[in-house]
């Protein structure tokens, strides 16, 4: 087996697979000298000229600037910078359109030069040996060199590569059409040249150096034959011509006949490929300390008078080059940034030469006739397969067709369409006229694409199983304090103390309070001379007023229990902040307040379990009188509020009244929190007497029911029999607060029994037992709703816009069970939407409600325990909990 | 001031499908001359009817389908499929056979499917399969070279027997058929294949007239044509190699194999070589891109496949020739082939090589 050097000297080279023979083209320049630099009036530097991160920007606009000044400054290997390519000063640092096939802006330092072309200071370096590598490097990468060939990989991550190399391949193949950049680079500065790749071998210390070109130069092969006949291991490498053997790979595999392994450097291989230009540029930067400002670019096609290659300056306009070579097309210009196999179209003329740019080609319309450029001349493919056999990268060009427009993202991957170096060759020998390369451009920016939504959604699941994770803890976390506080509480409701018994009846005289109110507005109301006859619809608004106050008051309560969740830990320093629900909320609070906002809170809490029992009460009764029942229920909820609302405008009023109720529920909390610590006794009496007007008030004003009556004895009675076994003021005080209650939930109840149980009326032979059972449902029903309610408890505006939704719903729906039950579920449906929506909230305020009821229940069987009833109550409780847990887990999976 | 923008690349060697197409017709012209030569008018009458036939055809179902009518028209590809159906028809056939055969190969096999490059059936050959089945009686009918008919055949005689079944002398095809001696005569192939199940060695076949001395009569001649036509394709690229080859070796490769086993009654290679459509075959029908394999190896494999199909069935089946069967089970392997011969990738499967 011969080896590869000796192959090279016999002339044997191997071969890539297909490849392509196009019109060269060279002979419009390849004869003509380089014509030096000229200063444009405006210079263009973009920020990134290379692959990896644009350098930091160290100028400011009105800067002066020398020539070869750096622009910016890079701290990491892929990062480059860019210097001034002459004197002058800086006007503008904004994004502009880049040289690149998107044809996309990016930030570019616009430049004046000043015409001076001043230098800034540079220390000449005429021995490069005496230089360590890393002060080569550390030139190289200062300079800002980048590959010059098309790709534009910074050299210094390339020469600085670790790995032992055999081969450095300097790359002067130049297969494109018309492009004579390098070819003429070595024609005239061929000693720079040598220089360049005299220090590349410095820095890597090949074992052989080659330099691959096609036949086709042939001056270009003498000059450099002669320049390195003197270097042993240096071998002119004369391959025939044939597009693309300057690809990396191809010539790798021409000169070495070894194949880079898809995803790997050549280095991997030994192997390290730097182009003519970059030699030349890495010259200049380690001997000269010339930073890339500069490079040869051939400007040619027979749009123009005088095609040539010409140094220009980093950031010249692409127009300014054309107009010194004459171009002489008006009508339909066509720039081209490099060749014509893989240059790309520019969008206008003022678009700036960067260092990776060979060529601009303006071709006449007839020298170049794409059938790309109009792309109406496609048709369909028929298979041919020349495609594939052109293929330097032995695909299967068609196969790939068909999939990119299927957009089969799978088989295109499978197809190895990222081993695709888009040279074009296929779509230049396809018959049908297919633009190849654009499909699998869109192809490759649609994986990427999809690549990077997948990564991002693997993100999105990681976090939410931690969340999930996160959120489970927190409730473990909740519930445990929850209890503490719960049995804290009971300890010190059950103390026997004074203390703890004013905390009781405080808060039940501030529910009297509001209740009494409550009443005064409603008889208010009664008062005016709207009264009508239309009893249903204003039943069942009153009833959906009622739900929402209800609703409301809990809301408070909520709140109150949330201070009352932070109150303790604050006192007794035993946790921690529960930061991120505990104080969102309270905030809004008065934090002198919280404490008293606490015990009422548990007050609330006690009343609420009351009232409950008291609730299986009136039950009993109800079961006692089954005829009058219902009646009674809807009647107790019409004398509370607004008979009289029979207008067209219900809802406003009802919504109003439902406001106004809050409120004022809201500032006698407030104000009876305040009062009650001063003097509780005069307060109890006070809301004693309240409920007591209330009562009476509420009885008398609805004449023409008499029920109503009966309810308000009913619960007279109930009262009377209470007082009984406790003699106590307070406790009287407490019980006509649970009675105000009672009556409040007993409506809210009524409210959706009313709903469920009107065409049931009808037959009023129905047993007891079927009525209970429809009782519980509408409270479970209720109960639903109110935890919703309690589940968008943050803002106002949710619980407005349900009281809309509440009031609207019984409008329509005044006589049909069905229609009650289809607008209980869609107001259902609509509060879960949101409850998704506040899912955390949601959570752990369901929580939240949860264990305060259980806490209820526990306390109440406690601190009550004379009355057998407590544990009818207690049971109640639980079931309305347990009901809340199911919606809480309800409400979880849903999410 | 609009600046052209185009996607890479710029330059195109500006090669046309129907360009393709138009040289594959002309290559076409050598086989059909002999055709002429040896066989009278018949084919060239068929060959014009099948190419009305399939522009109308084709004209109507781009209509239908609200395609770009002239550009596809002109394609040259629904040419290229009823000339070489026309080649393929006996000579004497009627004329609706023609009609018939030229209008499934259009409408069913070509555009139903979805137009150029969507068939998966060479339609020509789909076609003539079709017909083959259809009317055995009318597709048997294979006319004698000129050389052997008694009767004298003139281009307004094969006109009338196309369209009329007989000559203005009222002769029927039957007759035209009849050898002075009184026997029908058939292809070669049928013969030396009617002529082994009567128990005649093949030796004793060639003594027929219609295979004639030394190299024949007219079917080698055709042949000759067809393959000149294919080294003009092959010259000018038009077609690869690859298939022609792999075909046309395996079926040497087969037919020496059988001949040295048995050669009483076994063929010998050129006999298969250059009888029937071998030639034709092998390079205008087993080249068509769209319903043939794509890849270098999956050519190579291709064409055997075929080569060997066509011994098999020329040696076993009961039909006397077997290019069209053969290509139509080839056909519907092309994708599997395709799907196994990909070829590796660069620089994937970096094998451990030296």
């Amino acid at each position: 087996m011969e080896s590869v050097i000796e192959r090279i000297h016999k002339g044997h080279f191997s071969h890539f697979h297909g490849g392509i023979h196009p019109p060269e083209q060279k002979f419009l320049t390849c004869t003509k000298p380089i014509a030096s630099a000229q200063i444009p009036e405006q210079l263009t530097i973009p920020v990134r000229q290379h692959i990896g991160q644009a350098g930091d920007i160290i100028v400011a606009v009105g800067d002066k600037v020398l020539k070869g000044q750096a622009l910016s400054a890079s701290d990491s290997p892929m990062q480059l910078p860019v210097h001034a390519p002459t004197s002058g000063t800086i006007s503008a640092i904004k994004a502009s359109v880049i040289p690149h096939p998107s044809g996309l802006s990016e930030t570019c330092i616009i430049m004046k030069p000043d015409g001076e072309d001043t230098w800034c200071k540079r220390k000449i370096c005429p021995d490069y040996e005496l230089l360590s590598k890393g002060q080569i490097l550390e030139k190289i990468a200062n300079a800002g060199i980048a590959g010059m060939g098309g790709a534009g990989f910074p050299t210094q991550v390339k020469v600085g590569t670790l790995a032992k190399i055999e081969y450095l391949i300097i790359n002067a193949a130049e297969c494109e059409p018309y492009i004579t950049a390098d070819d003429l680079l070595i024609q005239e500065h061929s000693p720079t040249v040598l220089d360049g790749i005299k220090i590349l071998d410095h820095l890597l210390a090949p074992k052989n150096i080659l330099i691959g070109i096609e036949d086709n130069k042939s001056k270009a092969i003498d000059t450099l034959k002669k320049a390195t006949a003197d270097i042993e291991h240096i071998h002119v490498c004369v391959i025939p011509t044939k597009y693309p053997s300057g690809g990396e790979k191809q010539l790798i595999k021409i000169l070495t006949d070894q194949e880079v392994p898809s995803g790997v450097l050549p280095s991997s291989l030994g192997i390290v490929m730097q182009n003519v230009a970059t030699c030349f540029a890495i010259a200049d930067a380690v001997i000269n300390d010339t930073p890339l400002i500069k490079r040869v670019v051939t400007v040619s096609g027979q749009a123009l008078e005088k095609p040539q290659n010409t140094w220009a300056l980093i950031g010249t306009p692409v127009g300014f080059l054309t107009q010194n070579c004459g171009y002489k097309n008006k009508q339909h210009k066509h720039l081209i940034m490099g060749g014509p196999m893989m240059g790309f179209s520019l969008s206008n003329d003022q678009i700036p030469v960067i260092k990776s740019t060979n060529c601009i080609l303006a071709p006449s319309e007839e020298e170049i006739a794409s059938p790309y450029s109009t792309g109406t001349k496609e048709v369909e493919c028929i298979r041919c397969g020349q495609c594939a056999d052109v293929c330097p990268a032995q695909l299967l060009p068609q196969e790939l067709q068909w999939s990119a427009k299927a957009k089969d993202q799978q088989q295109l991957t499978n197809l190895n369409l990222f081993d695709c170096i888009e040279c074009g060759a296929c779509a230049y020998v396809c018959p049908s006229q297919i633009p190849l390369v654009h499909y699998y451009r869109v192809g490759k920016a649609e994986i990427r694409q999809q690549k990077l939504l997948d990564i991002k959604a693997e993100k999105a699941k990681v976090r939410f199983e931690a969340r999930k994770k996160r959120l489970e803890r927190e409730k473990i976390a909740r519930a445990e304090k929850h209890k503490k506080a719960a049995e804290a509480r009971k300890a010190r409701m059950n103390s026997g103390t004074s203390e703890a018994k004013t905390e009781k009846s405080a808060v039940a005289a501030a529910l009297a309070r509001v209740k009494a109110k409550k009443a005064q507005s409603s008889t208010d109301k009664n008062a005016s001379p709207q009264e009508s006859g239309n009893e249903q619809v204003s039943d069942q608004k009153s009833q959906v007023a009622n739900a929402i106050a209800r609703a409301k008051a809990k809301k408070l309560a909520q709140k109150a229990q949330l201070t009352d969740v932070q109150t303790p830990k604050n006192d007794s320093d035993t946790t921690k902040v529960d930061t991120k629900e505990a104080s969102a909320k309270p905030k809004s609070e008065n934090a002198p307040v919280t404490d008293k906002k606490a015990k009422v809170a548990a007050a609330i809490a006690k009343a609420k379990a009351k009232k409950l029992q008291q609730a299986k009460k009136t039950d009993d009764s109800v079961a006692k009188l089954p005829e009058t029942k219902t009646d009674n229920d809807v009647n107790a909820a019409l004398t509370d509020v607004k008979e009289t609302a029979a207008s067209p405008a219900q809802d406003k009023k009802s919504k109003v009244a439902a406001a106004v109720a809050k409120a004022k529920q809201k500032a006698k909390a407030k104000a009876d929190a305040k009062a009650k610590t001063d003097n509780p006794v005069e307060l109890t009496a006070k809301s004693q007497a309240k409920s007591a007007t209330a009562k009476k008030e509420a009885s008398p004003t609805p004449v023409e029911v008499i029920e109503v009556v009966e309810v308000v004895e009913e619960s007279d009675s109930i009262s009377a029999e209470l007082p009984k076994q406790s003699a106590a003021e307070l406790k009287k005080a407490k019980i006509a607060a649970t009675v105000a209650k009672a009556k409040q939930k007993a409506k809210a109840k009524a409210a959706t029994k009313n709903k469920t149980e009107k065409p049931t009326d009808l037959s009023s032979d129905e047993t007891d037992d079927s009525i209970s059972k429809k009782q519980e449902k509408p409270t479970s029903n209720n109960d639903n709703s109110a935890n919703k309610e309690l589940t968008a408890p943050v803002t106002k505006n949710s619980i407005k816009a349900k009281a809309a939704k509440l009031t609207k719903a019984p409008k329509q729906s005044a006589e049909e069970l069905k229609k009650a039950k289809i607008a209980a579920a869609v107001s259902k449906a609509k509060a879960n939407a949101k409850a998704k929506k506040l899912a955390k909230q949601s959570q752990t305020e369901s929580n939240s409600e949860n264990s305060e009821q259980k806490d209820d229940a526990k306390a109440n069987e406690a601190s009550a325990s004379e009355i057998k009833k407590a544990r009818i109550a207690a049971a109640v409780a639980k079931a309305k909990a347990k009901k809340l847990a199911a919606d809480a887990t309800k409400s979880q999976t849903s999410e | 001031m609009a600046f052209w923008i185009a996607s890479s690349p710029h330059n195109h060697e500006q090669s046309e499908t129907s360009g393709l197409m138009r040289l594959v017709i002309y290559a076409t012209i050598p086989g059909i001359f002999a055709q002429w030569y040896f066989f009278g008018w018949g084919n060239l009458i068929h060959i014009s009817m099948a190419i009305i036939t399939a522009l109308v055809a084709e004209f109507s179902i781009l209509s239908l389908r609200g395609k770009k009518i002239r550009p596809q028209l002109l394609d040259g590809s629904a040419i290229l499929t009823a000339v070489l159906l026309g080649i393929s028809l006996p000579a004497l056939a009627p004329w609706w056979v023609t009609i018939i055969g030229s209008l499934f190969a259009i409408v069913i096999v070509k555009q139903l499917y979805g137009g150029l490059g969507h068939n998966p059936f060479n339609p020509a050959m789909a076609a003539y399969v079709m017909l083959l089945i259809s009317f055995p009686v009318q597709m048997t009918q294979w006319q004698p070279p000129l050389s052997l008919l008694a009767i004298d055949l003139q281009f307004s005689d094969t006109l009338s027997l196309i369209f009329s079944g007989y000559t203005p002398q009222g002769y029927s095809v039957e007759q035209i058929r009849t050898h002075v001696d009184g026997f029908t005569m058939a292809t070669p192939l049928d013969t030396v294949k009617t002529n082994i199940t009567l128990g005649l060695t093949v030796v004793e076949s060639m003594e027929s007239p219609v295979i004639g001395k030394h190299f024949g009569i007219g079917w080698e001649w055709m042949n000759v044509g067809f393959l000149l036509g294919g080294l003009f394709l092959l010259t000018k690229k038009a077609i690869h190699w690859t298939t022609p080859l792999s075909f046309l070796s395996s079926l040497f490769i087969c037919s020496f194999i059988a001949f040295i086993l048995s050669p009483d009654s076994s063929a010998s290679t050129m006999f298969h070589w250059f009888t029937g459509a071998t030639m034709l075959g092998a390079f205008f029908i087993l080249t068509d891109p769209v319903s043939g394999a794509t890849s270098v190896k999956g050519r190579l494999v291709f064409g055997a496949l075929a080569g060997l199909l066509v011994y098999l069935i020329r040696k076993f089946g009961g039909y006397p020739d077997a290019v069209a069967f053969a290509v139509l089970l080839c056909n519907m392997a092309a994708p599997l082939i395709d799907q196994y011969t990909r070829p590796r990738t660069y620089g994937h499967n970096v094998g451990v090589k030296k």
